[in-house]
């Protein structure tokens, strides 16, 4: 085993949980990473720290299968300090995020979140998204991918002096905002013994103003994991103290600290897309199935002719679930797909799935494979593994 | 980190337990410890030759796929179809249940050439950082 690790060194086999493949040309010298608040916790709790988009971030404590299992039953804590967020105020933030973003902004009332993408001229997709309306005002906060936030920054700043009619801020907050997610079936009952307002009543996909273990921030019913949990946006300098209360107050209900590892397999068994691997600026939204969050309706915005034009003509490639008939080692992202020996597409992320058993994953291929049932031969070292399209997602989690 | 001092070892990770002109191989401590999780094991099949430095099998975790490779020539044996339905055995038990493969060594004296436990420790530790 000459080179341990070096997939996920490569940035290429292991699916990046915020990842853009090739795009972490800062990652080489690892003196340059930036850092989150949290460093130290995680050394103390034992995590393997790598180098991710540009940061040293944990990638397990206890184990990956250990940390999963643990989000699915009890609830997880995760640092997601390296995630970048981008305000926009102004009389004019609704018209300029309808211009830049695929779903309806318009939609979106005071104090709830829309997961959209960012797309670009040709209909491909720059990032992928979470906006939150603030409670009150004109203003939105924009949660983008660590891999991307250069980039996303300057095209939003580049899309906005395009257009100069409109009374509109753009700042990126990132370096003064901090960000701490908890999930799981036990995370709300963990986090509501830390504070007195009532986390009942925020709905899915909802956001407040809230005061938590003492610390006044933003808590958010978001999460990429699949279960119930929360996102939370305090000032970077509570972001230490917030965890440590966190970690405190769940202890017995089995809380433990989650890596990008766990994040990756967790939020590929509930189906959701990880920017690098099922996104990319060459992937059109309807090719990666996420029509849904695109609005052909709300009027113009940005690559909107090339997706209604596919839209039109039905998209040539598909994004499907399958799992490995037979036991195998897992396929990863960048194997070719095969039906009847010829090459249809390649898979974008797959993993063994710890609450499955099984090796599941997703792939892009041509429309005409396409169908749940159907078969696809996945080429895992030289050898053509077969597999069956499954219905997606491949976990949702009980009612 | 002290590894097992009956052990002989390679840069690779891989160890060897010699018994006569038979050895048993599987991988150390250290190397289950950086891939973590262990998924999958793919083992040659009994009667297949394996050569010094050259792939004989693979191990998966959940976020890396790695080759395992042969310290020494020989003949397969036996190998240990446990692995096969519970590959996490690497993980609890690397040197005593999770042992790879057994092989009729080819040249004995191979195996006195490979790393001894504490020129391994030396290696791993520096690997480590």
């Amino acid at each position: 085993m000459p080179k341990i690790f070096a997939i996920i060194e490569d940035g290429k086999e292991f699916p990046l949980p915020e990842g853009a493949s090739g795009q972490h040309d800062d990652d080489s010298g690892s003196d340059s990473l930036k850092e989150t608040p949290l460093r130290s916790r995680h050394e103390s709790l034992g995590a393997r720290l790598i180098p991710f988009a540009g940061w040293r971030m944990p990638v397990q404590y206890a184990g990956i299968l250990d940390e999963h299992r643990a989000v699915r039953t009890q609830a997880g804590l995760f640092d997601l300090g390296h995630m970048g967020q981008v305000n926009v105020a102004g009389p004019d933030a609704l018209a300029y995020l309808q211009a830049v973003t695929t779903n309806d902004v318009s939609r979106l009332e005071p104090g709830q979140a829309q997961y959209s993408l960012l797309p670009n001229e040709a209909g491909g997709v720059i990032d992928d998204i979470i906006i939150y309306r603030w409670p009150t005002g004109d203003r939105y906060m924009v949660v983008i991918n660590a891999a991307n936030r250069t980039n996303d920054v300057a095209w939003l700043k580049q899309q906005l002096a395009a257009r100069y009619e409109l009374e509109v801020a753009v700042d990126d907050i990132s370096d003064s905002l901090g960000m701490i997610a908890i999930q799981g079936p036990r995370a709300a009952g963990i986090v509501q013994r830390l504070t007195d307002a009532a986390l009942d009543t925020l709905p899915n996909f909802a956001w407040a103003e809230a005061t938590i273990a003492d610390v006044p921030l933003m808590v958010a019913r978001t999460g990429y994991t699949g279960e119930d949990g929360f996102e939370f946006y305090p000032d970077i300098n509570q972001v230490a103290a917030l965890w440590d209360h966190l970690l405190a107050a769940g202890r017995d209900d089995g809380l433990v600290p989650v890596g990008l590892g766990a994040r990756d397999t967790l939020r590929l068994e509930a189906r959701m897309p990880l920017y690098g691997n099922e996104l990319s600026d060459e992937i059109n939204p309807l090719e990666a199935g996420l029509g849904w969050a695109v609005d052909l309706n709300k009027g113009d915005f940005v690559g909107r002719t090339p997706i209604a034009a596919m839209k039109e003509s039905s998209p040539p490639r598909r994004t499907v679930g399958f799992k490995l008939d037979q036991r195998s080692g897992s396929a990863r992202t960048g194997y070719e797909v095969r039906v009847d020996g010829r090459a249809v597409g390649s898979v974008t992320s797959g993993a063994m799935s710890p609450t499955l058993g099984e090796n599941i994953g997703l792939a892009l291929v041509e429309r005409e494979v396409a169908g749940v049932g159907k078969p696809l031969q996945i080429m895992i070292r030289d050898r053509a593994i077969p597999a069956t399209q499954s219905k997606l997602p491949f976990y949702r989690r009980p009612a | 980190m002290t590894s097992p001092q009956d052990l002989r070892y390679v840069k690779t990770h891989e160890w060897v337990r010699q018994d006569g002109e038979l050895a048993i191989i599987g991988i150390s401590d250290y190397a289950q410890t950086e891939l973590g999780d262990i998924t999958f094991i793919e083992l040659p099949e009994v009667g297949d030759t394996i050569r010094q430095q050259q792939p004989f099998g693979v191990v998966e975790s959940v976020k890396a796929a790695s080759d395992v490779y042969a310290p020494v020539d020989g003949e397969v044996v036996e190998r240990n179809d446990a692995l096969l339905s519970a590959p996490d055995l690497v993980n609890a038990s690397p040197y005593d249940d999770a042992w790879f493969i057994k092989i009729r060594l080819t040249d004995t004296a191979q195996v006195d050439a490979l790393l001894a436990p504490d020129a391994y420790d030396d290696f791993a530790a520096d690997a480590g950082h």
